[in-house]
Protein backbone atom coordinates (compact mmCIF):
# COMPACT_ATOMS: atom_id res chain seq x y z
CA UNK A 1 0.00 0.00 0.00
CA UNK A 2 1.47 3.38 -1.00
CA UNK A 3 1.49 6.13 1.63
CA UNK A 4 -0.74 9.18 1.27
CA UNK A 5 2.03 11.26 2.84
CA UNK A 6 5.69 10.37 3.19
CA UNK A 7 8.61 12.30 4.68
CA UNK A 8 12.10 10.88 4.06
CA UNK A 9 14.88 12.41 6.13
CA UNK A 10 13.30 15.86 6.00
CA UNK A 11 15.01 18.93 7.45
CA UNK A 12 13.44 22.38 7.69
CA UNK A 13 14.99 25.72 8.58
CA UNK A 14 13.05 28.97 8.75
CA UNK A 15 14.59 32.38 9.28
CA UNK A 16 17.98 30.77 9.77
CA UNK A 17 16.68 28.60 12.64
CA UNK A 18 16.63 24.81 12.50
CA UNK A 19 13.08 23.68 13.25
CA UNK A 20 13.55 19.95 12.80
CA UNK A 21 15.89 17.60 11.01
CA UNK A 22 15.92 14.07 9.65
CA UNK A 23 12.18 13.57 10.17
CA UNK A 24 10.74 10.36 8.69
CA UNK A 25 7.00 9.90 8.47
CA UNK A 26 4.71 7.61 6.57
CA UNK A 27 0.96 8.12 6.65
CA UNK A 28 -1.16 5.39 5.08
CA UNK A 29 -4.88 5.22 4.39
CA UNK A 30 -6.85 4.92 7.62
CA UNK A 31 -4.07 6.41 9.75
CA UNK A 32 -4.07 9.56 11.87
CA UNK A 33 -0.93 11.24 13.19
CA UNK A 34 -0.83 14.08 15.70
CA UNK A 35 2.19 16.36 15.61
CA UNK A 36 2.85 17.58 19.13
CA UNK A 37 5.45 19.78 20.74
CA UNK A 38 5.93 23.09 22.53
CA UNK A 39 5.25 26.48 20.94
CA UNK A 40 7.75 27.25 18.20
CA UNK A 41 8.80 23.63 17.73
CA UNK A 42 7.71 23.70 14.07
CA UNK A 43 4.31 21.98 14.18
CA UNK A 44 2.60 24.46 11.85
CA UNK A 45 5.66 24.58 9.60
CA UNK A 46 5.56 20.79 9.31
CA UNK A 47 1.91 21.00 8.26
CA UNK A 48 2.73 23.68 5.66
CA UNK A 49 5.67 21.59 4.46
CA UNK A 50 3.35 18.60 4.09
CA UNK A 51 0.99 20.82 2.10
CA UNK A 52 3.79 21.89 -0.26
CA UNK A 53 3.61 25.53 0.86
CA UNK A 54 7.15 25.36 2.25
CA UNK A 55 10.21 23.62 0.86
CA UNK A 56 12.47 21.36 2.86
CA UNK A 57 16.19 22.14 2.98
CA UNK A 58 16.94 18.44 2.82
CA UNK A 59 15.00 15.24 2.32
CA UNK A 60 11.98 14.36 0.24
CA UNK A 61 8.25 14.84 0.72
CA UNK A 62 5.69 12.84 -1.27
CA UNK A 63 2.02 13.66 -0.97
CA UNK A 64 -1.33 12.75 -2.48
CA UNK A 65 -4.21 15.17 -3.05
CA UNK A 66 -4.84 17.04 0.17
CA UNK A 67 -6.92 19.66 1.93
CA UNK A 68 -5.66 22.05 4.60
CA UNK A 69 -7.42 23.79 7.49
CA UNK A 70 -5.36 26.30 9.45
CA UNK A 71 -6.09 29.55 11.25
CA UNK A 72 -6.84 31.35 7.96
CA UNK A 73 -10.46 30.73 6.93
CA UNK A 74 -9.87 31.66 3.25
CA UNK A 75 -13.50 32.65 2.89
CA UNK A 76 -14.95 35.76 1.27
CA UNK A 77 -16.02 37.83 4.29
CA UNK A 78 -18.84 39.62 2.51
CA UNK A 79 -20.59 36.48 1.20
CA UNK A 80 -23.05 34.24 3.05
CA UNK A 81 -21.19 31.26 4.50
CA UNK A 82 -22.80 28.74 2.12
CA UNK A 83 -21.72 30.68 -0.97
CA UNK A 84 -18.27 31.43 0.45
CA UNK A 85 -17.65 27.72 1.04
CA UNK A 86 -19.16 26.94 -2.37
CA UNK A 87 -16.27 28.78 -4.05
CA UNK A 88 -13.98 25.90 -3.05
CA UNK A 89 -16.41 23.25 -4.33
CA UNK A 90 -17.19 19.78 -3.02
CA UNK A 91 -20.04 18.52 -0.83
CA UNK A 92 -20.55 21.78 1.00
CA UNK A 93 -24.02 21.17 2.44
CA UNK A 94 -23.15 17.80 3.94
CA UNK A 95 -19.95 19.23 5.44
CA UNK A 96 -21.78 22.22 6.92
CA UNK A 97 -24.39 19.94 8.46
CA UNK A 98 -21.70 17.66 9.89
CA UNK A 99 -20.10 20.64 11.64
CA UNK A 100 -23.35 22.15 12.83
CA UNK A 101 -23.22 25.09 10.42
CA UNK A 102 -26.44 24.33 8.51
CA UNK A 103 -28.31 27.21 10.17
CA UNK A 104 -25.59 29.68 9.24
CA UNK A 105 -25.61 29.16 5.46
CA UNK A 106 -27.12 32.60 4.80
CA UNK A 107 -25.09 34.49 7.41
CA UNK A 108 -22.23 36.66 6.03
CA UNK A 109 -18.82 35.29 6.96
CA UNK A 110 -17.82 38.61 8.58
CA UNK A 111 -20.49 38.09 11.26
CA UNK A 112 -19.27 34.65 12.36
CA UNK A 113 -17.49 34.10 15.67
CA UNK A 114 -13.95 32.71 15.74
CA UNK A 115 -15.31 29.29 16.72
CA UNK A 116 -17.77 29.33 13.82
CA UNK A 117 -14.97 30.41 11.47
CA UNK A 118 -12.88 27.47 12.66
CA UNK A 119 -15.80 25.12 12.00
CA UNK A 120 -16.16 26.72 8.54
CA UNK A 121 -12.53 26.09 7.65
CA UNK A 122 -12.90 22.48 8.84
CA UNK A 123 -16.06 22.26 6.70
CA UNK A 124 -14.00 23.37 3.68
CA UNK A 125 -11.70 20.40 4.27
CA UNK A 126 -14.55 17.98 4.96
CA UNK A 127 -16.32 19.08 1.76
CA UNK A 128 -13.26 18.31 -0.37
CA UNK A 129 -12.69 14.92 -1.91
CA UNK A 130 -9.05 14.94 -0.79
CA UNK A 131 -7.90 11.71 0.87
CA UNK A 132 -5.32 13.50 3.00
CA UNK A 133 -6.44 16.09 5.57
CA UNK A 134 -3.94 18.47 7.13
CA UNK A 135 -5.25 20.20 10.24
CA UNK A 136 -3.28 22.91 11.99
CA UNK A 137 -4.47 23.42 15.59
CA UNK A 138 -7.97 22.15 14.76
CA UNK A 139 -9.22 22.58 18.33
CA UNK A 140 -8.35 26.29 18.55
CA UNK A 141 -11.55 28.24 19.29
CA UNK A 142 -13.72 25.09 19.08
CA UNK A 143 -16.18 24.36 21.88
CA UNK A 144 -16.89 20.84 23.21
CA UNK A 145 -19.60 20.25 20.60
CA UNK A 146 -17.28 21.35 17.79
CA UNK A 147 -14.48 19.08 19.05
CA UNK A 148 -16.89 16.14 19.21
CA UNK A 149 -18.14 16.77 15.67
CA UNK A 150 -14.54 17.02 14.44
CA UNK A 151 -13.66 13.71 16.10
CA UNK A 152 -16.66 12.06 14.37
CA UNK A 153 -15.67 13.54 10.99
CA UNK A 154 -12.08 12.35 11.37
CA UNK A 155 -13.30 8.87 12.33
CA UNK A 156 -15.57 8.68 9.27
CA UNK A 157 -12.78 9.96 7.03
CA UNK A 158 -10.32 7.35 8.30
CA UNK A 159 -12.86 4.55 7.86
CA UNK A 160 -13.43 5.65 4.25
CA UNK A 161 -9.72 5.26 3.47
CA UNK A 162 -8.47 8.76 4.21
CA UNK A 163 -5.61 9.89 6.42
CA UNK A 164 -5.18 12.85 8.76
CA UNK A 165 -2.11 14.75 9.92
CA UNK A 166 -2.95 17.24 12.67
CA UNK A 167 -0.72 19.62 14.59
CA UNK A 168 -2.01 20.34 18.06
CA UNK A 169 -0.69 21.06 21.51
CA UNK A 170 -3.92 19.68 22.99
CA UNK A 171 -4.99 16.01 23.03
CA UNK A 172 -7.26 15.18 20.09
CA UNK A 173 -10.15 12.74 20.52
CA UNK A 174 -9.68 9.20 19.14
CA UNK A 175 -6.64 7.09 18.27
CA UNK A 176 -3.67 9.12 17.08
CA UNK A 177 -0.08 8.09 16.46
CA UNK A 178 2.16 10.77 17.97
CA UNK A 179 5.02 12.63 16.31
CA UNK A 180 6.87 14.74 18.87
CA UNK A 181 8.83 17.79 17.75
CA UNK A 182 11.20 19.96 19.74
CA UNK A 183 12.93 17.23 21.72
CA UNK B 1 -10.93 27.77 -11.17
CA UNK B 2 -9.31 30.75 -12.97
CA UNK B 3 -12.69 31.87 -14.30
CA UNK B 4 -14.23 31.59 -10.82
CA UNK B 5 -11.34 33.58 -9.34
CA UNK B 6 -11.71 36.37 -11.94
CA UNK B 7 -15.49 36.49 -11.35
CA UNK B 8 -14.93 36.60 -7.58
CA UNK B 9 -12.38 39.41 -7.79
CA UNK B 10 -14.51 41.45 -10.21
CA UNK B 11 -17.50 41.05 -7.90
CA UNK B 12 -15.40 42.07 -4.89
CA UNK B 13 -14.07 45.04 -6.87
CA UNK B 14 -17.53 46.30 -7.76
CA UNK B 15 -19.11 45.63 -4.37
CA UNK B 16 -16.12 47.26 -2.72
CA UNK B 17 -14.86 50.64 -3.76
CA UNK B 18 -14.47 50.26 -7.53
CA UNK B 19 -16.05 53.67 -7.98
CA UNK B 20 -13.30 55.29 -5.92
CA UNK B 21 -10.51 55.25 -8.56
CA UNK B 22 -12.94 56.50 -11.19
CA UNK B 23 -14.21 59.24 -8.88
CA UNK B 24 -10.57 60.14 -8.24
CA UNK B 25 -9.91 60.14 -11.99
CA UNK B 26 -12.84 62.50 -12.60
CA UNK B 27 -11.84 64.69 -9.68
CA UNK B 28 -8.25 65.11 -10.88
CA UNK B 29 -9.46 65.95 -14.38
CA UNK B 30 -11.99 68.44 -12.97
CA UNK B 31 -9.37 70.19 -10.88
CA UNK B 32 -7.01 70.82 -13.80
CA UNK B 33 -9.07 73.65 -15.40
CA UNK B 34 -9.20 75.35 -11.99
CA UNK B 35 -5.44 75.02 -11.63
CA UNK B 36 -4.32 76.17 -15.11
CA UNK B 37 -7.21 78.45 -16.01
CA UNK B 38 -10.01 78.26 -18.60
CA UNK B 39 -7.79 78.69 -21.70
CA UNK B 40 -9.34 76.12 -24.06
CA UNK B 41 -6.20 75.86 -26.22
CA UNK B 42 -3.95 75.18 -23.25
CA UNK B 43 -6.41 72.66 -21.77
CA UNK B 44 -6.64 70.81 -25.09
CA UNK B 45 -2.81 70.71 -25.32
CA UNK B 46 -2.28 69.28 -21.83
CA UNK B 47 -5.56 67.33 -21.75
CA UNK B 48 -4.31 63.95 -22.93
CA UNK B 49 -1.33 64.00 -20.59
CA UNK B 50 -3.56 65.03 -17.69
CA UNK B 51 -5.94 62.22 -18.50
CA UNK B 52 -3.11 59.71 -18.46
CA UNK B 53 -1.73 60.90 -15.13
CA UNK B 54 -5.24 60.62 -13.70
CA UNK B 55 -5.48 57.08 -15.16
CA UNK B 56 -2.18 56.16 -13.54
CA UNK B 57 -3.34 57.27 -10.11
CA UNK B 58 -6.68 55.51 -10.63
CA UNK B 59 -4.82 52.24 -11.29
CA UNK B 60 -2.68 52.80 -8.20
CA UNK B 61 -5.45 53.54 -5.71
CA UNK B 62 -6.81 49.99 -5.17
CA UNK B 63 -3.33 48.43 -5.05
CA UNK B 64 -3.51 47.44 -1.35
CA UNK B 65 -6.58 45.27 -1.88
CA UNK B 66 -5.26 43.39 -4.93
CA UNK B 67 -3.09 40.78 -3.18
CA UNK B 68 -2.70 41.45 0.55
CA UNK B 69 -6.22 40.55 1.77
CA UNK B 70 -6.03 37.18 -0.01
CA UNK B 71 -2.51 36.54 1.28
CA UNK B 72 -3.44 37.36 4.88
CA UNK B 73 -6.64 35.33 4.72
CA UNK B 74 -5.01 32.18 3.31
CA UNK B 75 -6.84 32.36 -0.03
CA UNK B 76 -3.58 32.30 -2.02
CA UNK B 77 -2.49 29.15 -0.13
CA UNK B 78 -5.81 27.42 -0.76
CA UNK B 79 -5.68 28.31 -4.47
CA UNK B 80 -2.22 26.74 -4.66
CA UNK B 81 -3.54 23.61 -2.93
CA UNK B 82 -6.31 23.48 -5.54
CA UNK B 83 -3.59 23.14 -8.17
CA UNK B 84 -3.48 26.73 -9.39
CA UNK B 85 0.05 27.95 -10.09
CA UNK B 86 0.92 31.32 -8.58
CA UNK B 87 1.47 32.66 -12.11
CA UNK B 88 -2.08 31.61 -13.06
CA UNK B 89 -3.39 33.35 -9.94
CA UNK B 90 -1.51 36.45 -11.10
CA UNK B 91 -3.10 36.29 -14.57
CA UNK B 92 -6.55 36.07 -12.95
CA UNK B 93 -5.77 39.01 -10.66
CA UNK B 94 -4.53 41.13 -13.59
CA UNK B 95 -7.64 40.35 -15.65
CA UNK B 96 -9.96 41.12 -12.72
CA UNK B 97 -8.14 44.35 -11.83
CA UNK B 98 -8.31 45.54 -15.42
CA UNK B 99 -12.02 44.67 -15.67
CA UNK B 100 -12.80 46.73 -12.57
CA UNK B 101 -11.04 49.91 -13.69
CA UNK B 102 -10.22 49.72 -17.44
CA UNK B 103 -13.72 49.85 -18.97
CA UNK B 104 -14.91 52.42 -16.40
CA UNK B 105 -11.92 54.58 -17.25
CA UNK B 106 -12.81 54.26 -20.91
CA UNK B 107 -16.31 55.59 -20.21
CA UNK B 108 -15.10 58.29 -17.83
CA UNK B 109 -12.74 59.57 -20.54
CA UNK B 110 -15.74 61.07 -22.41
CA UNK B 111 -16.84 63.62 -19.77
CA UNK B 112 -13.21 64.35 -18.97
CA UNK B 113 -12.50 65.05 -22.66
CA UNK B 114 -15.40 67.50 -22.69
CA UNK B 115 -14.07 69.22 -19.56
CA UNK B 116 -10.58 69.56 -20.99
CA UNK B 117 -11.69 70.65 -24.49
CA UNK B 118 -10.15 67.58 -26.12
CA UNK B 119 -11.50 67.38 -29.68
CA UNK B 120 -12.97 64.24 -31.22
CA UNK B 121 -9.87 63.21 -33.13
CA UNK B 122 -7.68 63.60 -30.05
CA UNK B 123 -10.29 61.76 -27.96
CA UNK B 124 -10.08 58.84 -30.38
CA UNK B 125 -6.32 58.72 -29.82
CA UNK B 126 -6.77 58.92 -26.04
CA UNK B 127 -9.25 56.03 -26.11
CA UNK B 128 -6.89 53.90 -28.21
CA UNK B 129 -3.99 54.64 -25.88
CA UNK B 130 -6.13 53.80 -22.82
CA UNK B 131 -7.31 50.55 -24.40
CA UNK B 132 -3.71 49.53 -25.10
CA UNK B 133 -2.02 50.94 -22.02
CA UNK B 134 -4.39 50.05 -19.17
CA UNK B 135 -3.84 46.25 -19.35
CA UNK B 136 -0.13 46.98 -18.87
CA UNK B 137 -0.95 49.28 -15.96
CA UNK B 138 -3.12 46.55 -14.39
CA UNK B 139 -0.27 44.04 -14.74
CA UNK B 140 2.20 46.46 -13.18
CA UNK B 141 -0.20 47.22 -10.30
CA UNK B 142 -0.69 43.51 -9.49
CA UNK B 143 3.06 42.80 -9.59
CA UNK B 144 3.82 45.75 -7.31
CA UNK B 145 0.93 44.75 -5.01
CA UNK B 146 2.47 41.28 -4.67
CA UNK B 147 5.96 42.67 -4.05
CA UNK B 148 4.72 44.95 -1.27
CA UNK B 149 2.08 42.62 0.27
CA UNK B 150 2.46 42.39 4.03
CA UNK B 151 4.94 45.26 4.30
CA UNK B 152 4.23 48.13 6.68
CA UNK B 153 3.12 51.27 4.77
CA UNK B 154 2.71 49.08 1.67
CA UNK B 155 0.51 51.65 -0.09
CA UNK B 156 3.17 54.37 -0.03
CA UNK B 157 5.94 51.94 -1.03
CA UNK B 158 3.76 50.62 -3.86
CA UNK B 159 3.33 54.15 -5.20
CA UNK B 160 7.07 54.77 -5.09
CA UNK B 161 7.68 51.51 -6.95
CA UNK B 162 4.90 51.70 -9.49
CA UNK B 163 4.97 55.28 -10.69
CA UNK B 164 8.57 55.25 -12.02
CA UNK B 165 7.97 51.88 -13.69
CA UNK B 166 4.92 53.30 -15.45
CA UNK B 167 6.89 56.21 -16.95
CA UNK B 168 7.63 54.50 -20.32
CA UNK B 169 3.95 53.74 -20.77
CA UNK B 170 3.07 57.33 -19.91
CA UNK B 171 5.67 58.80 -22.30
CA UNK B 172 4.61 56.76 -25.32
CA UNK B 173 0.87 57.11 -24.62
CA UNK B 174 1.18 60.88 -24.22
CA UNK B 175 3.30 61.10 -27.40
CA UNK B 176 0.68 59.18 -29.37
CA UNK B 177 -2.16 61.29 -27.94
CA UNK B 178 -0.19 64.43 -28.83
CA UNK B 179 -0.25 63.42 -32.51
CA UNK B 180 3.17 61.78 -32.65
CA UNK B 181 2.19 59.25 -35.32
CA UNK B 182 1.97 55.51 -34.96
CA UNK B 183 5.50 54.89 -33.69
CA UNK B 184 4.71 55.92 -30.09
CA UNK B 185 1.63 53.69 -30.24
CA UNK B 186 3.80 50.74 -31.30
CA UNK B 187 6.18 51.46 -28.44
CA UNK B 188 3.30 51.84 -25.96
CA UNK B 189 1.96 48.48 -27.16
CA UNK B 190 5.40 46.92 -26.74
CA UNK B 191 5.72 48.23 -23.16
CA UNK B 192 2.20 47.06 -22.32
CA UNK B 193 2.89 43.58 -23.73
CA UNK B 194 6.19 43.42 -21.86
CA UNK B 195 4.42 44.27 -18.59
CA UNK B 196 1.66 41.76 -19.28
CA UNK B 197 4.20 39.04 -20.08
CA UNK B 198 6.51 39.70 -17.14
CA UNK B 199 4.10 40.59 -14.34
CA UNK B 200 2.69 37.08 -13.76
CA UNK B 201 6.19 35.71 -13.14
CA UNK B 202 7.16 38.56 -10.81
CA UNK B 203 3.84 38.20 -8.97
CA UNK B 204 4.18 34.42 -8.72
CA UNK B 205 7.70 34.65 -7.34
CA UNK B 206 6.62 37.33 -4.83
CA UNK B 207 3.70 35.20 -3.59
CA UNK B 208 5.99 32.19 -3.12
CA UNK B 209 8.65 34.30 -1.39
CA UNK B 210 6.06 35.70 1.03
CA UNK B 211 5.33 32.16 2.29
CA UNK B 212 8.85 31.60 3.55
Amino acid sequence: MSALLRFDDVTLRRGGRLLFEAVDLSLNAGEAVQVAGPNGSGKSSLIRLAAGLLRAQAGRVQRSALALADDNPALDRELPLGRALGFWGGRVKAAMDALGLGQLAEVPVRLLSSGQLKRASLARVAASNAPLWLLDEPLNALDADGAERLARLVDTHLKSGGAVLAASHQPLGGEWRMLELGR
Amino acid sequence: MIGALIARDVRRGFTGAAWLPIAFFLLVATLVPFAVGPDAGLLARIGAGTLWIAALTAALLPIERLIEPDRADGVLDQLALHGLAEEAIAVAKIAAHWLTFGPLLFIAAFPVAALLHIDQQALGRVLISIAIGTPGLAALAVAVAALTAGLPRAGAIAGLLMLPLAVPLLIFAAAFCGGGGNQPLALESAVSILLLAGAPFVTGAAIRAART
